[in-house]
């Protein structure tokens, strides 16, 4: 069982966490955004085979952050907390 | 010199001292310049190949393979065949592919040990017994073959299951294709070798794409770790590492890669001889010729490029099975891996050319690339001697992401992934 850690509640089992997509991956802006805009959005990911930053949530208590770990090793790096406007601070 | 395989040159090899085999395929140095180029020496990159020069007489072809052929995900399933999914375009790719699966061992003179042993997927409560109802009439509407079991016949096929009352997924009925099984996987992959490289195709292992060529907005080859190759048509069918691949293209697929684990336990003598799945447990089962229990289930929940799995989900997965099976209790597991999958958004392939001209993708699998490998195979050879899609693999598109019309098997057909 590999441990993640919370920026709220410390370290857990990855069992608790739910991948919540790449981070920086914006909505577009406005319902005329172009349909191969909202389908980048939607769909179209970069899916880096090493470094990656994603979205993920602790379920237990709802906190959303930033993960930074890599896809091969499983090694993480670092968890941040998202701000309001969804930024890792 | 024997070239073709049979009970006849076996007894004459034999008489002969066994001198006259040649190697399956032939590993010649990569040419400068090919009319077409498959990276990926996957079922699905050598079946592609295998077609382009069988259907379409294009025999100047290289497969590229970072590794050995057949060394990844198609060394990696839990070999199953079988063809219950639920929307028409689904029904005709799945479809293609497992018939052409039953005249392989012919076509490519080599046995993939196609068991045709029939496939039960489970059903836990009477609202499972109407969806599996509903998955038999429309598999029925669009001509595959499927029955509805009762508890009855379950327990006819697969006396082993837990059939107690009190079993935490009961056992209703189930949903039943009988032409489904399993074949050799390896099989696949040097068949599929041997017969392209018999037609000219150069099979190319130890060969890494490290970028591709572009010229005028096209496609023109691609550098590898073994030189330089020129080609107008290229097409890709590596699974697991499509988005890797893309993005030395400069493109962004909907893929998101997952490792999907297997293990298979010790051998034991025949106690199942039926492919179960159970959608509540999420666990696959079958018994390999050899008397391993093979066994399959959920993908990871980690998005990962590494080959290896997560105990939480192989610790769900054997939870499931000894539900399923109490008498698998006792046995040893002898070996436990995991290949990476492309996760699509609807659970169905990507096959057409990309937004780079002169480069067609044969992606998305998911878990289930293994059964689709001759229509893959079938559909990319179309697209890169024709350059037009087939009619089978039109809905299959990239462009479907855009426009929206998706082939959502995960809500048609229930798969988990």
């Amino acid at each position: 069982m590999q441990l993640f850690h919370c920026p709220f509640c410390g370290a857990r089992d990855e069992t608790e966490f739910h991948f919540g997509g790449e981070a920086g991956n914006l909505r577009p802006d406005g319902a005329d955004a172009p349909a191969d805009r909202w389908a980048n959005y939607l769909y179209m990911r970069d899916n880096p085979k090493g470094a990656v930053r994603e979205v993920w949530v602790h379920m237990n208590c709802g906190e959303f952050f930033v993960m930074e770990r890599d896809s091969v090793s499983h090694q993480v790096l670092s968890s941040t907390s998202l701000d309001g406007a969804g930024h890792a601070q | 010199m024997t070239r073709r395989y049979s009970a006849l040159s076996l007894i004459k090899e034999g008489l002969a001292g066994q001198k006259g085999w040649q190697p399956a395929w032939r590993s010649p140095e990569p040419k400068k310049i090919y009319d077409a180029v498959v990276i990926g020496g996957g079922g699905h990159g050598l079946a592609t190949a295998y077609y382009l020069a069988r259907s379409h007489g294009v025999t100047n072809v290289a497969v590229l393979e970072k590794g050995w052929i057949g060394g990844g995900n198609t060394g990696r399933n839990t070999t199953v065949v079988r063809s219950n999914y639920y929307y028409p375009e689904s029904v005709a790719i799945y479809g293609l592919a497992h018939r052409l699966y039953e005249g392989l061992s012919k076509e490519l003179n080599y046995n993939v040990m196609l068991s045709k042993r029939g496939m039960v997927f489970l059903c836990h409560s009477t609202g499972e017994m109407e969806i599996g109802a509903r998955t038999v009439n429309a598999m029925q509407i669009n001509g595959v073959d499927a029955e509805m079991f009762s508890v009855d016949d379950v327990r006819r096929v697969a006396p082993v299951l837990n059939f107690a009352p009190d079993a935490r997924f009961p056992v209703f009925g189930g949903v039943w294709q009988g032409r489904a099984g399993t074949a050799r996987h390896d099989a696949v992959a040097w068949g599929y070798a041997r017969a392209a490289s018999a037609l000219g195709v150069d099979i190319i292992q130890n060969c890494e794409v490290t970028d591709f060529i572009v010229e005028g907005g096209r496609c023109r080859g691609v550098q590898t770790s073994r030189g330089t190759i020129r080609t107008d048509r290229i097409g890709m069918a590596v699974a697991g590492h499509s988005s890797v691949l893309s993005a030395k293209a400069g493109l962004r697929l909907p893929i998101n890669s997952y490792a999907l684990q297997a293990c298979v336990s010790e051998p034991i003598k025949p106690i199942l001889d039926t492919v179960v799945l159970s959608p509540g447990t999420g666990v696959y089962v079958s018994q390999s010729d050899k008397g391993e229990i093979v066994i399959g289930g959920a993908l990871d929940r980690v998005p990962s490029y590494g080959q290896r799995g997560n105990l939480p989900t192989l610790e769900g997965v054997i939870s499931g099975l000894l539900e399923m099976f109490p008498a698998f209790g006792q046995l040893k597991l002898m070996r436990q891996w995991a290949g990476i999958v492309d996760v699509v958004p609807d659970s169905s392939p990507i096959i057409g050319e990309s937004p780079l001209p002169g480069l067609f993708l044969n992606c998305g699998w998911g878990t289930g690339g293994f059964k689709a490998i001759p229509a893959g195979g079938t559909l990319l050879a179309h697209l890169l001697a024709t350059g037009k899609h087939h009619d089978i693999s039109r809905p299959f598109d990239l462009d479907r992401f855009v426009t929206g019309r998706l082939l959502d098997e995960a809500a048609g057909s229930g798969i988990a992934h």
